[in-house]
């Protein structure tokens, strides 16, 4: 029997807001431990929550931006647990009544698209972080993230693959990225990831029984976990097992998945509305506000991409990854008028200079314009693509404008006929016998030539001018041998 | 002559205006009056430093324009309202050590209308209870009846201002904990409408029900304490803004054609008959001033007891969840994992009535037995609320009725069975669970010479209808002069003598 794989995530997002949900705390990353708290954080007596408007602000972003309904009439519940970084002993989320329901993305993955649904996305704080000292045995709490604002956006089981699901999981971040609203940093934990996973035989509606895989932090855990843990549901079946609703760890050094616990072992977690927090009106006006400030979003600026510009899918894919970047090819594009040599040079000589560097797209040394005025140097011919490299270079490492940097170094293309041919000339004298032989109707040294004259040109000689003047001069020995 | 402690509040802002005496005289007469009636219990600690010290500053703007209501006045604060400088202990081991690094908005309201924080009073464990014996520091007693409970779980607050030991005092009221412990002491309270003042800074017991209230020996008194309360609070997200959050009592006030509700459901069996008919008498005499009286029906009644302790538990169960022993307040010591931590420190820290209650709470909070239990009660409390609003739409202005089916009751006569102790609220309890307004105004004392509490009940936001009601009654009866007499509480070795300037 052949069973195919059933996964839904669960992604938590950080929110990027000055302040802490509930209070005036910053929500900064990092920090020494416990310098961003205050008695809210600290969940001291008698202290209340205080909704931040601008976590509702980004929550409606996302809900717009992956199709969702907003619901009017939102209510925050306690989800309680405890344990030393949730200093309420409940953590302030969602529960029945989440902010958006019923969206859904699109996912390109290996040459195909798919809508992949959004059940929901829920606002909710952040808990704070115990760090176990193994020398004095003692666990320390660090509060900083503790009441920093997350979205959980839980897809529909509508992923198939662990390769599906990863990429998934890109187009959430992605998307997260272009609305400004997160970092989706996962090594720095703003974005985070829990996976359900069953089998079923193909064919069958009915879904088996799951697991969740907790804590995956790279998107290379997501697929190794899934891959680990498909592969042992699948023995579990095989030997016709039952598999056992559990929660899972994934152990990232020995690329297994461990139970944490079992179903039975499960928190009930008292769930209620928080009467604290007044229910929250959103206004149709203010998700319309929030309508008209979204940015493009990457599915259509990756078709702007290929329908505007000519580009092929696969290059518009990658220069929206980042919204930065298709910024930039769009600046680029409208200084220099020629898509497709801004998408070779940003994909080729950018990203390799930016990558060298580790720099962002952002702090390129090489502005827009600049990239822009070096492919119109190329298109008149002022420069030829070899020299263009060298100018690009020179342009990364010093910021200067391509124009100076040929003025400076004199690398404007030599075009003049009779400079080319002196240079010519000067080549055969250079290399006698091979100028014998070519003349003779050896024709395969000409590109030995060639390449003489613009060593001799010191790479600033057209090519194409070289190679006329090149063709001329042996004809010219042919009929007139000296 | 006079002496400073029996003055009303009112009474001290005339005198320190007038420089009759001063702040500091009059801290100094307080602590005498305290020290002189200890017994009663009603203090988990005077603050007698820092009160001195607050009143020689307050002696240095006394007779000057300072615009502040109670400037130099002290009151005392119910142990669960945090102010700096003092332990914030909910009279529960669990906070037996906590010092409050923010003060509560209400603190820091009374600080700002020139009060001085006399001391932190005694308490039913985190305001859980009817009778202030749920204490660490062991009971109160009622001023009147030394044998007697004071009512809870505002009870210290209560008897402190009934015993005159302080003009005025803070309470807070999630079932009835400030106007049953004023009806049993003989005095006023008001348990303002739910988001009148904020609850930032008072250590939660059940969030939706709770609301700070306050405690005087006239409804003069009552009106200048309240108003320095209230107001809305951008830090409690349940406070609302008004432009009303000011009161008093009317000269004179006219209470012609105002339709009083009386309510049938309030005068049912368990209600003592000397209660019943203190209350009706108390009634006739608003009629005898032109009152409307009309007799009116809230159905819903007899569920509210029943709701009350599903949904105050459900919340306070929650609300403790942070006493945890991680970062503030009693910590077991010797534990060998974080499970033993949390057990041991909580089952040391906490009382039987509130592990009783926290029980109860995770119990109809859980899986399986929400629907049944809190989403049920929820509803039931809906209607409750429209039963009122029913009344208030067509039938009457403001509601008249007991506070409480008794009289004081014995200490230690209803510690081991709470459903008797529970039902002490019934009248009080539907209040809350509609949010609003309601007073305590002394109108009898029974044949044991134990006070009665007339409670009058008014629309949401409607306090100063309750102020005008509670103005006229005062105007027409003497039961507000009433005090306890000093020889059943004050401590005969010491002395209560306090000196006045003249």
């Amino acid at each position: 029997m052949d069973f195919e794989a059933v996964i839904g995530l669960e992604v938590h997002l950080q929110l990027r807001t000055n302040s802490k949900i509930f209070s005036g705390a910053s929500a900064e990353y990092g920090g020494t431990p416990n310098e961003f708290i205050d008695t809210v954080t600290l969940g001291l007596p008698g202290c209340l929550p205080v909704l931040n408007k601008r976590v509702v602000d980004f929550a409606i972003m996302m809900g717009l931006a992956v199709n969702c309904e907003i619901r009017s009439l939102n209510r925050f519940a306690r989800k309680h647990y405890f344990y030393p970084d949730l200093p309420k002993g409940y953590q302030i989320s969602q529960f029945d009544e989440p902010i958006c329901e019923r969206g859904h993305i699109h996912v390109h993955f290996a040459e195909s698209t798919r809508a992949i649904g959004i059940k929901r996305i829920h606002m909710e704080e952040d808990a704070g972080k115990n760090i176990h000292d193994s020398r004095t045995h003692a666990s320390l709490v660090d509060l900083n993230r503790a009441g920093v604002p997350l979205l959980e956006i839980v897809s529909e089981p509508d992923l198939r693959t662990p390769a599906e699901a990863s990429a998934y999981l890109k187009t959430i971040r992605q998307i997260a990225r272009y609305l400004e609203i997160s970092d989706g940093n996962m090594e720095e934990g703003s974005l985070r990831c829990d996976a359900n996973i069953s089998l079923r035989p193909v064919g069958q509606l009915k879904f088996g029984t799951r697991t969740e895989i907790k804590n995956l932090n790279s998107f290379k855990f997501v697929e190794r976990a899934l891959e680990y843990e498909i592969a042992r549901q699948l023995s579990v079946l095989k030997s016709g097992k039952l598999v056992s609703q559990e929660t899972l760890l994934f152990d990232s050094g020995e690329g297994v998945t461990r139970s944490m616990r079992t179903k039975e072992e499960s928190a009930d977690y008292r769930y209620f509305p928080d009467p604290d927090l007044p229910p929250l009106k959103i206004e149709e006006s203010w998700i319309e506000e929030i309508r008209s400030t979204l940015p493009k979003l990457p599915e259509q600026r990756t078709k702007e991409l290929c329908d505007v510009y000519g580009l092929s899918l696969y290059d518009a894919a990658i220069l929206t990854a980042e919204r930065a970047c298709a910024d930039y090819f769009e600046a680029v594009f409208k200084s220099c008028d020629n898509a497709k040599a801004a998408c070779n040079w940003i994909t080729s000589e950018l990203f390799g200079g930016l990558n060298k560097a580790g720099l962002d797209i952002s702090a390129s040394p090489v502005s827009a314009a600049h990239l822009g005025e070096l492919i119109l140097l190329v298109e008149g011919e002022t420069i030829n693509g070899k020299i263009a490299k060298i100018v690009f270079e020179e342009m990364f490492a010093t910021s200067k404008a391509p124009k100076q940097i040929v003025e400076e170094k004199g690398l404007r293309q030599v075009t003049d006929e009779s400079a080319i041919q002196a240079l010519v000339t000067q080549a055969f004298a250079n290399n006698a016998g091979q100028a014998a032989l070519f003349v003779e109707g050896n024709d395969r040294l000409q590109p030995f030539f060639v390449g003489q004259v613009m060593k001799l040109s010191k790479g600033s000689a057209n090519p194409q001018k070289v190679n006329e003047a090149l063709v001329a001069h042996v004809a010219r020995l042919r009929k007139n041998p000296a | 002559m006079t002496e400073l402690h029996s003055l009303g509040l009112q009474e001290l802002r005339t005198g320190l205006d007038n420089r009759e005496f001063s702040s500091s005289e009059l801290v100094q007469a307080l602590l005498t009056r305290a020290k002189s009636v200890s017994k009663l219990n009603c203090f988990i600690d005077i603050l007698e430093d820092s009160a001195k010290k607050s009143a020689s500053v307050a002696d240095q703007t006394l007779g000057k324009d300072h615009g502040k209501p109670l400037l130099g006045i002290p009151i005392a604060l119910k142990d669960n309202i945090l102010s700096v400088g003092s332990r914030t202990t909910c009279a529960s081991r669990i906070l037996h050590n906590f010092q409050s690094p923010y003060d509560a908005t209400v603190t820091k309201k009374l600080n700002d209308s020139g009060a001085i924080v006399f001391g932190k009073t005694n308490m039913d464990e985190f305001a859980m209870g009817s009778s202030s014996e749920a204490s660490t520091c062991g009971p109160v007693c009622n001023p009147w009846d030394t044998s007697k409970v004071p009512g809870g779980s505002s009870g210290g607050s209560a008897a402190a201002t009934a015993a005159s030991i302080v003009p005025g005092a803070l309470g807070t009221d999630t079932g009835g904990s400030v106007r049953q412990p004023a009806s049993l002491c003989g005095i006023y309270g008001i348990k303002p409408t739910y988001g009148r003042v904020s609850r930032q800074g008072v250590v939660a017991f059940a969030s939706s029900l709770d609301q700070v209230g306050c405690f005087a020996r006239s409804a003069g008194d009552l009106a200048v304490l309240t108003s320095a309360l209230c107001g809305h609070d951008p830090l409690d997200s349940t406070s609302v803004p008004r432009s009303d959050n000011s009161f008093e009592v009317p000269a004179g006030a006219n209470i012609k054609g105002l339709r009083i509700g009386v309510p049938r459901e309030y005068f049912i069996e368990g209600v003592e008959p000397e209660v019943e008919s203190a209350v009706r008498k108390a009634i006739k005499s608003l009629e005898d001033q032109g009152a409307q009286v009309v007799d009116i029906s809230l159905p819903n009644t007899h569920h509210a007891v029943n709701v009350y302790y599903v949904i105050a538990p459900a919340e306070a169960s929650s609300n403790l969840a942070r006493f945890d022993g991680i970062r503030y307040g009693h910590r077991a010591s010797d534990c060998k994992d974080l499970k033993e931590l949390y057990y041991k420190s909580r089952s040391e820290g906490f009382g039987e009535e509130v592990k009783r209650r926290i029980l109860v709470g995770s119990f109809v909070l859980s899986t399986g037995y929400y629907d049944a239990y809190y989403l049920r009660a929820q509803k039931v409390r809906t209607l409750i609320a429209q039963d009122f609003k029913a009344a208030f739409e067509s039938q009457c202005d403001l509601v008249a009725c007991p506070v409480a089916p008794t009289t004081a009751f014995g200490i230690g006569e209803k510690v081991d069975d709470p459903v008797s102790m529970y039902l002490n609220d019934v009248f009080t309890i539907p209040v809350n669970l509609a949010g609003l307004p309601g007073m305590s105004v002394p109108c009898g004392l029974d044949s044991k010479n134990l006070p009665i509490g007339l409670q009058l009940i008014g629309k949401p936001w409607d306090e100063s209808t309750l102020f005008r009601v509670a103005g006229a009654y005062e105007h027409a009866t003497d039961w507000h002069t009433k005090r306890a007499p000093d020889s059943s509480y004050v401590d005969a070795t010491g002395s209560a003598k306090d000196s006045r300037r003249s």
